[in-house]
């Protein structure tokens, strides 16, 4: 599947959109597809300093749980309530489900990811295995 | 071996198929150095007579026919016949973990009605399938409070029960959270300017029991008003689970951590017993402990399935709520049971029967000594305080096939010769009034011998 | 449109609902004996403290109770139907000899704090249970008091984390093999501990060289399973232990797998310091749909002192008591001295097989696995070559290129008769069955067994959609989990 090209992507199946400062952060449908039906998403709290390859959070489906890591630094300004109740939105649409924003510290630190097409050849790398 | 379903002939047959000609073949990957050429220093195979014959002796070695004062956190209740009847049933007593519901249903929905009776009487909202027993289901509500907070440190009423407390000692020490222990007042309640003094905002949670160690009923809506000011948890323990028929519950509470074994589950010299942590719905992905859920099939029939399993240890591994696996489910079963025969109606009526005997027996008893914490209201178990050692006096009943109330020195020295006395449904008006003459007899018998105290000392 | 069937109907079709929908007020099933004492006022005991309120609690009377509770009981798999499969669960036959002497008035209505005098019986049987395992497992020293299995884990690091204390250095961190139970990592965590993973082998097998490269000072123990999760016994045992002592560490080892060894082998002797036991599964105790178990720490001398209190001691006079005197002691791990009513049947079952019969059963045990190993083999991919002891661990790697997975799999062995094996564990082998056959089972029913896996297998040849939507047979299918862990509901509610 075409993967947007509006952002980048982290061999951990995350994705990012840059908003100037800004970024928005979630999951790829790749991770969704793995994970199956997802029940729970555990997020931090507004205010919670991220680190750039670290764990924020956990998405569980009922027989697993996968941590959730941050594609980058900074500071989370708002988290997506609607998952709270409706886990299942990201399933039906992972790339429209934001997960979390936040104000970057160091743009620098995306230079490194994967750019859509990058990530499609390496999901389609993984699969194969 | 006649619990070996194979004769000598299978054998035979199965090693051929397999292509081996005997059985050491198969034991060849254990290294000879350690395969075992002799056979295990144990008793002798016995037969089914035989091992009936010797726990029969031991039972008799065991206080059989005693009338028994003793509570302290195991209580002797009455138990309706059919719950033996039941969970005798093979297949109660022989199934699995129900981790395959389609096969499971019946212990599933068992626990379903165990977690929902377990929420009415306890006033919460969601209650697990069990926990190992009530001090562990404390240890294990403390740590949830934990959690729960961010916070570390706990503070612990003194007037839970002592061995409680030790196991929450072991469980906090390696958690790293600091537990510091409020004392109890002369009514026998938490002292509430201790716990004012010893809470901050450090403090995760303030841990109670109601009716407390003594007997005694707690002002749990005091307790609560401190711990929730200052952003606490509080956790309350319950021992003796016929209180909830007649003392209301302690609404009040965030997590409540249960022992259910009044509620049909044979003293058994100790276990296995029956915790239950109950705790309000937004609390719930931080309990640990199995869950049953209710549910629909492809079919869109209802059915019950264990849910929220990413809390347990079979997935979340090193991060889990805990590491338990075992529920106590057969014992659950007798505790299901016990409850649907009372219900509504006779939970009242027994809790009021023990409230009735506990009281007739502090009335004649206090005749012979005093009762300690008269101030506060109680269940069914008091503290009496004597001038007499109340292990001599313990040595006495024994003589008269009774067994009187337990010491209390030994867990709070300061109350010197007081001793806590249990009545239940079970005790009888003629045990009551025989226990309060060999009580009296202490201003008339010489000094007991040292040798008789030390021999009941616990 | 068929008609709602109201009337109770033979077994699979039971139409049971919930107790409390069977509820109706005025329906007793208790009677209490007249009150031999004076009434009370309640009001004027309790005050503020009288609950008047006891809610949706149900009224039902007694034949109501005994046939809700056997209709549902009719809904459950049981060993007493039928084998259990599930490896490293050991669904051994539970004998009922033990139910019986479980229920002798003096063992069943023993309070735990009754004067020792009158609880010479309990303490023979801690006393006489306690021997036989220190023979059996080879160590020197044991503790009943854990609840169950992982209790008993957890009890175990205490004992290690004290003895390293009192070595002058803690240490941080716990080995644990990837195909390990999740209760051990979980355990760890509890403890304090760090997990540090530690590979298997090609083999199955601990990886030596991996253990040597992570083994320092900074590790405290390895807990192993020995057997292994893929039910093969860790040749390399000795090097293993000799590693972890070099190096002042521990080894640990997880016994549930202790229905292979029991007669033929002790750990004691093969290098273990520390260990636990489930009684409910190598010694028979009943699993009753999930628990009690019991999970009792057998120990080398130097843990000894840190087991936790009271111990079991015999007097000046030769009676029994308990020593509460015990100044390294980790401490209680739980309230009273253990699931006794587990030590009586355990002892029981021990009685009834004597020395022979304990290890004819563990010679059963391992030959059914292999019985079942050589007869499944070709018919699903068997991932390790290695010699296998009471469990065997196949792939569903040639079914699932027809999309079938080892959870379809176990669905459809239920509409031949039979529980699930273990789906997806140990982790280490994508697409698991985990089968223990146990000694409990005789040919005929493994017969059964091995035919209904060959049956399934041709199914995914020719029918794979037999398989994905099984079970077919049973009351419910496929229950919505997902459902259930989104929007949990866990309690019934009355309709508002």
């Amino acid at each position: 599947m075409p993967y947007p090209t509006d952002r980048k992507y982290t061999k951990e199946h995350e994705w990012v959109q840059v908003n100037g400062p800004a970024a928005t952060v979630g999951i790829t449908d790749y991770a969704q597809n793995s994970l199956g039906d997802i029940v729970f998403v555990e997020l931090p709290k507004v205010g919670a300093e991220l680190t750039a390859g670290k764990t924020f959070g956990t998405v569980e489906s009922v027989k697993a749980v996968s941590d959730l890591y941050s594609p980058a630094s900074g500071t989370v300004t708002e988290i997506n309530g609607d998952l709270a109740t409706s886990p299942e939105k990201v399933n039906t649409d992972a790339h429209g489900s934001w997960m979390l924003k936040l104000t970057l510290k160091n743009a620098g630190e995306l230079d490194g990811l994967l750019s859509a097409a990058d990530y499609e050849k390496f999901v389609a790398e993984e699969a194969g295995k | 071996m006649r619990y070996l379903p194979k004769s000598p002939a299978d054998r035979e047959a199965m090693l051929k198929a397999i292509g081996l000609r005997s059985v050491d073949e198969l034991f060849a990957p254990i290294p000879s150095e350690y395969r075992l050429a002799r056979d295990l220093k144990i008793p002798r195979q016995m037969a089914e007579s035989e091992i009936v014959d010797f726990f029969r002796q031991r039972s008799h070695e065991n206080g059989e026919g005693y009338a028994s004062f003793l509570g302290a956190g195991a209580y002797l209740h009455y138990r309706p016949v059919i719950i033996d009847s039941l969970i005798s049933r093979g297949e109660f007593l022989t199934a699995y973990t129900p981790y395959q519901a389609e096969i499971s249903q019946g212990t599933l929905q068992s626990i379903f009605e165990f977690q929902t009776m377990i929420c009415e009487l306890t006033g919460m909202e969601v209650a697990n399938a069990s926990m190992y027993d009530g001090s562990t289901a404390a240890a294990e509500a403390v740590m949830m409070a934990v959690r729960l907070t961010g916070r570390r440190s706990v503070i612990v009423a003194r007037s839970l029960h002592p061995e409680y407390r030790e196991v929450l000692a072991t469980y906090a020490t390696h958690q790293g959270m600091p537990v510091a222990i409020a004392d109890f007042n002369d009514s026998g309640r938490l002292n509430l300017r201790d716990l004012e003094k010893s809470i901050s905002a450090g403090t995760a949670c303030v841990l109670i029991q109601s009716p407390n160690f003594f007997g005694t009923i707690e002002d749990v809506a005091a307790v609560a008003e401190i711990a929730h000011k200052n952003g606490a948890l509080l956790v309350v323990s319950i021992t003796e689970a016929v209180s909830l028929g007649i003392v209301e519950p302690p609404r009040e509470a965030d997590i409540i951590a249960m022992e259910a074994q009044s509620f049909g589950v044979p003293l058994g010299f100790g276990g296995p017993y029956c915790g239950v942590i109950a705790t309000r719905e937004k609390f719930v992905r931080q309990m640990p402990g199995r869950l049953v859920g209710q549910t629909t099939d492809k079919q869109g029939r209802r059915g019950f399935v264990l849910t929220l399993a990413t809390r347990e240890q079979h997935i979340r591994r090193e991060k889990a709520t805990s590491n338990i696996c075992t529920n106590q489910a057969l014992v659950a079963l007798m505790v299901n049971i016990f409850m649907t025969v009372y219900g509504k109606v006779g939970l009242k009526e027994l809790a009021k029967h023990n409230l009735a005997k506990a009281a007739y027996a502090a009335n004649q008893l206090g005749k012979q000594g005093k009762i300690l914490f008269n101030a506060a209201p109680r269940f069914n178990e008091f503290v009496l305080e004597t001038t007499e050692d109340p292990r001599a006096i313990n040595s006495r009943l024994l003589g008269h096939k009774i067994v009187g109330g337990l010491p209390l020195k030994k867990f709070y020295p300061e109350l010197g010769n007081a001793a806590l006395w249990c009545c239940t449904e079970l005790t009888t008006r003629t045990a009551i009034d025989t226990a309060a003459g060999v009580v009296a007899e202490s201003e008339s018998s010489t000094q007991s011998s040292k040798e008789e105290v030390e021999e009941v000392a616990r | 449109m068929k008609p709602s069937i109201r009337k109770a109907t033979p077994q699979v079709s039971q139409n049971e609902g919930l107790i409390f929908e069977k509820s109706s007020p005025g329906k007793t099933a208790w009677k209490l004996p007249p009150l031999d004492v004076p009434e009370v006022n309640t009001s004027k005991l309790l005050g503020s403290s009288e609950r008047k309120d006891l809610g949706n609690m149900p009224e039902v009377s007694e034949i109501e109770i005994i046939r809700h509770f056997t209709r549902m009981s009719t809904w459950n798999y049981a060993i007493d139907l039928g084998m259990y499969p599930l490896g490293s669960c050991t669904m051994k036959y539970n004998p009922r000899v033990n139910e019986v002497v479980a229920r002798v008035e003096g063992i069943a209505n023993g309070h735990p704090y009754q004067p020792e005098k009158i609880s010479q019986g309990a303490l023979q049987i801690l006393k006489a249970l306690s021997e036989i395992l220190i023979e059996i497992t080879g160590m020197d020293a044991i503790t009943l008091q854990p609840a169950a299995g992982a209790h008993g884990e957890m009890t175990g690091l205490l004992m290690v984390r004290a003895y390293h204390q009192s070595q002058g250095n803690a240490r941080k961190k716990i080995l644990i093999p990837d195909s390990a139970h999740g209760t051990n990592p979980a355990t760890a965590a509890m403890v304090s501990y760090t997990v540090e993973n530690l590979k298997s082998d090609s083999r199955g097998m601990v990886d030596i060289a991996a253990l040597e490269a992570q083994m320092n000072e900074d590790v405290a123990a390895l807990m192993l399973t020995n057997p292994n999760t893929l039910g093969v016994f860790e040749q390399n045992i000795h090097k293993i232990a000799d590693i972890l002592h070099a190096k002042g560490g521990l080894l640990y080892m997880d016994g549930a797998n202790m229905n292979a060894l029991v007669g033929k082998v002790r750990p004691g002797d093969f290098g273990v310091d520390v260990m636990h036991l489930n009684l409910h599964k190598t010694f028979s105790t009943p699993h009753g749909g999930g628990g009690p178990g019991s999970g009792p720490v057998a120990v080398k001398k130097i843990l000894e002192p840190f087991l936790p209190a009271p111990v079991v001691i015999t007097k000046a006079d030769g009676t029994l008591g308990f020593n509460y005197d015990r100044p390294q002691t980790v401490g209680r791990v739980r309230a009273f001295y253990g699931n006794f009513g587990m030590f009586v049947r355990a002892l029981a079952y021990i009685q009834a097989n004597g020395p022979d019969g304990l290890r004819q059963t563990t010679e059963d045990a391992v030959l059914n696995a292999n019985y079942i190993r050589h007869g499944l083999e070709g018919t699903y991919d068997l991932p390790y070559s290695t010699p296998t002891m009471h469990e065997v661990v196949f792939s569903d790697k040639l079914q699932a290129k027809k999309g079938v997975k080892t959870m379809d799999i176990a669905k459809r062995l239920i509409d031949y008769g039979f529980h699930p094996y273990t789906t997806a564990f140990p982790l280490i082998v994508p697409g698991a069955l985990m089968i223990e056959p146990t000694e409990s089972e005789s040919i005929e029913e493994m017969d059964l067994f091995i035919d209904a896996m060959k049956s399934i297998a041709q199914e995914v040849e020719e029918n794979p959609q037999t398989v994905l939507d099984a079970p077919h047979s049973t009351r419910v299918s496929r229950l919505d989990e997902t459902a259930a862990a989104r929007k949990p509901v866990l309690r019934w509610k009355p309709q508002s």
